[in-house]
């Protein structure tokens, strides 16, 4: 059995039957989904529907209670040691950022490489500069978070969690919290990210950045995945009435 | 191109500050009421400030205090060991040469009063012996050394925090001597007191309780219910008990239930009671701060792959501890007033030392006003000096700016 989950290495995420409570609610429902090396996966759907949720349960900022989740090889159980693993292996970007405020870009960036990977200073302030060259901000290295716009801290954010050179990484809404004039230049470096090979999952209700790079898109909806297609037949071709209705109502405007 | 060139040179300019003039007018004048108001506290403050500057200077007798600052400094302190104060007074003096050049801004600030007061002290037009004179002079002199020391490779900041820690090391050994070392003989803790002694409770105080504050607050956050369990009940049991309670319990009930022949010294028992009681009040401060800080800043260092360890030392404390500065302060700064309360286990801290002063003569029973209102004095230097280092402290570290 644990060869059969094994084989399929190109198999990163692999999600089996995933449900998960807040108390009473049942946020998930049994939600299966397998993600490949290198995939872009985007997940949309309306708010509330568990989407946020089963994404922060793959590097166990939520905990599920019934059914499998396999990173890249590593089964999440209660083992504080998997879970600690698979988190060095998953770069997670979050809605409001969550930068450390106390703390320089610089150190936001090489705090976890120094800490969790035990990398010397010099290495890992010499990848940090690099990142932040690559997301386009080296000049702000210096300065405090506060002192950023909303989408230069989400552009730290999105280095800070490159500085672990993680083998996936997870976006829950990342543009959401953004001002309109600020969220192309973070998309640009997600689409960057994406043509770089990363293996991504994406919340977000930008179907532009979702035509462009997503090969896939999952629709969710209560708790569960309604539909998932190419991303050309997710558009053209919608299969589900609830799909049909959700894009009707993000695509008139 | 040119347009925008020219838009940007007409900067506006805010308006400019109003001149004295136009303050008073605007602040103190501005109404015939306002006029009366203002003449009527300027008439108070000149009587009451005249009564309490002719009394403090004319008609107060400072003989008590000026006769007793022995007693006020060290209490009973054995008169051939006073040395050992000394140093200790120097070890401190050059640690704030040091600080000043390391650190800088508010250690700079408090390393220029101390040296400028050390030395008005040398050269005060009363009379004391030569070698005290000395001895005033030769901390501003030490100070300014630990400022060149300071220069040298050895001015880190981990070198100077080593020299503070070691300091501390030192000064309760100088203090309590060794068993048969004949040139730094035992001196019994009873003899301890004054200023001497009430700095010694508040700074034990402070630096024990600190650590042990910040550990419960974390205990009774923990998911181990046990531990939990323990923090919630000595927090909840000790903040619900006053301090003169636990002294109390600390000087009478604790010898019961130590095995025969273990007797702990009155001064840390003294010592370990305010520390317990200081340290249940910052456990609920910390916690305070602890609260404050988002969830999302817990979950964005567990996804970046820190431990939970490192999530709480990294991440979580130092911006729950900048938080709370303010209330760790006033904390301290009550904590140092608190130890007046030793009086009750029979320690001759600074305010029992007042006492005892009237006590000596007949003809001083009657200036309990003088000796009580410099007592005041000397607390409020120093709390005020906690204070403003609390100050400077929020202003360096942003507080409230994030």
């Amino acid at each position: 059995m644990q060869n059969e989950q094994l084989n399929t290495s190109e198999d990163v995420i692999i999600c089996r039957d995933v449900h998960k409570w807040f108390d009473d609610f049942h946020v998930l429902r049994g939600v299966s989904l397998t993600v490949k090396r290198q995939e872009v996966i985007v997940i949309c759907g309306p708010s509330g529907s568990g989407k946020s949720t089963f994404i922060r349960t793959i590097n166990r900022l939520e905990e599920h209670q019934r059914g499998d989740i396999i990173v890249d090889g590593i089964e999440l159980t209660h083992d504080i040691r998997n879970i600690e693993a698979i988190r060095r292996e998953v770069g997670m970007v979050f809605q409001q950022f969550n930068l450390f405020p106390h703390l320089t870009v610089l150190s936001n960036i090489t705090l976890a490489p120094i800490w969790a990977r035990k990398w010397p200073k010099d290495k890992a302030e010499e990848v940090a500069m690099q990142l932040l060259e690559r997301v386009g901000i080296p000049e702000q290295a210096h300065k405090y978070p506060g002192q950023l716009s909303g989408g230069q801290q989400q552009r730290v954010a999105i280095a800070r969690a490159l500085a672990m050179q993680p083998k996936i990484m997870l976006f829950d809404e990342p543009t959401s919290a953004l001002d309109p004039e600020m969220i192309k230049e973070v998309l640009d470096v997600m689409i960057e990210l994406a043509r770089s090979g990363m293996t991504m999952i994406v919340v977000t209700h930008e179907m532009g950045f979702a035509k462009e790079v997503a090969n896939r898109i999952v629709f969710f909806a209560d708790g569960n995945i309604v539909e998932q297609n190419t991303t050309e037949e997710f558009f053209r071709n919608p299969r589900e009435e609830r799909t049909r209705l959700f894009l009707s109502q993000i695509l008139t405007h | 191109m040119s347009t925008t060139s020219t838009t940007a040179t007409t900067v506006v300019r805010p308006p400019a500050p109003p001149g004295p003039v136009r303050w008073l007018q605007k602040n103190l004048f501005s109404t015939w009421y306002n006029t009366l108001l203002t003449f009527l506290a300027a008439a108070l403050v000149f009587f009451a400030s005249k009564g309490i500057l002719t009394w403090v200077l004319f008609t107060a007798n400072w003989t008590p205090v000026v006769k007793s600052l022995k007693l006020f400094a060290v209490g009973q302190f054995p008169p051939d060991q006073l040395w050992r104060v000394g140093t200790i007074v120097f070890m401190v003096s050059f640690l704030f040469g040091l600080s000043w050049r390391v650190w800088g801004g508010t250690v700079r600030t408090f390393a220029i009063i101390l040296a400028t007061a050390f030395a008005v002290l040398a050269v005060l037009p009363i009379s004391m012996g030569l070698s005290l004179r000395l001895w005033f002079l030769a901390n501003p002199i030490l100070t300014f050394t630990g400022y060149q020391v300071g220069r040298t490779p050895i001015g880190k900041s981990l070198w100077a925090a080593l020299g503070w820690l070691l300091s501390f090391a030192l000064t309760i050994l100088l203090l309590t001597g060794i068993e048969g070392v004949s040139w730094l003989p035992r001196v019994d803790t009873g003899l301890w007191g004054g200023l001497l002694l009430t700095f010694l409770l508040a700074i034990v105080g402070i630096v024990a309780s600190f650590p042990i504050g910040v550990s419960l607050a974390l205990g009774r956050q923990s998911k181990l219910p046990v531990l939990k369990a323990f923090c919630v009940l000595f927090i909840e049991v000790v903040r619900g008990v006053p301090l003169v309670t636990i002294l109390f319990m600390a000087s009478i009930i604790l010898p019961l239930f130590l095995p025969e022949g273990v007797r702990i010294d009155r001064v840390l028992r003294a010592m370990i009671g305010m520390t317990l009681f200081a340290a249940a009040y910052m456990a609920e401060n910390v916690r305070g701060g602890l609260q404050a800080i988002p969830l999302g800043q817990v979950e964005a260092a567990k996804a970046v792959g820190l431990n939970s360890f490192q999530t709480m030392a990294l991440i979580v404390l130092p911006q729950a501890l900048r938080l709370v500065i303010p209330a760790i302060v006033g904390q301290f700064i009550a904590l140092f007033m608190d130890t007046t309360l030793a009086v009750i286990v029979g320690l001759l801290e600074l305010l029992a030392v007042g006492r005892a002063v009237l006590e000596i003569n007949v003809e001083w029973k009657l200036l309990n006003m003088e000796v009580y209102l410099f007592i005041a004095a000397v607390f409020w230097v120093f709390n005020y000096a906690m204070s403003y280092a609390s100050r400077r402290l929020e202003a360096a570290l942003g507080v409230g700016e994030r």
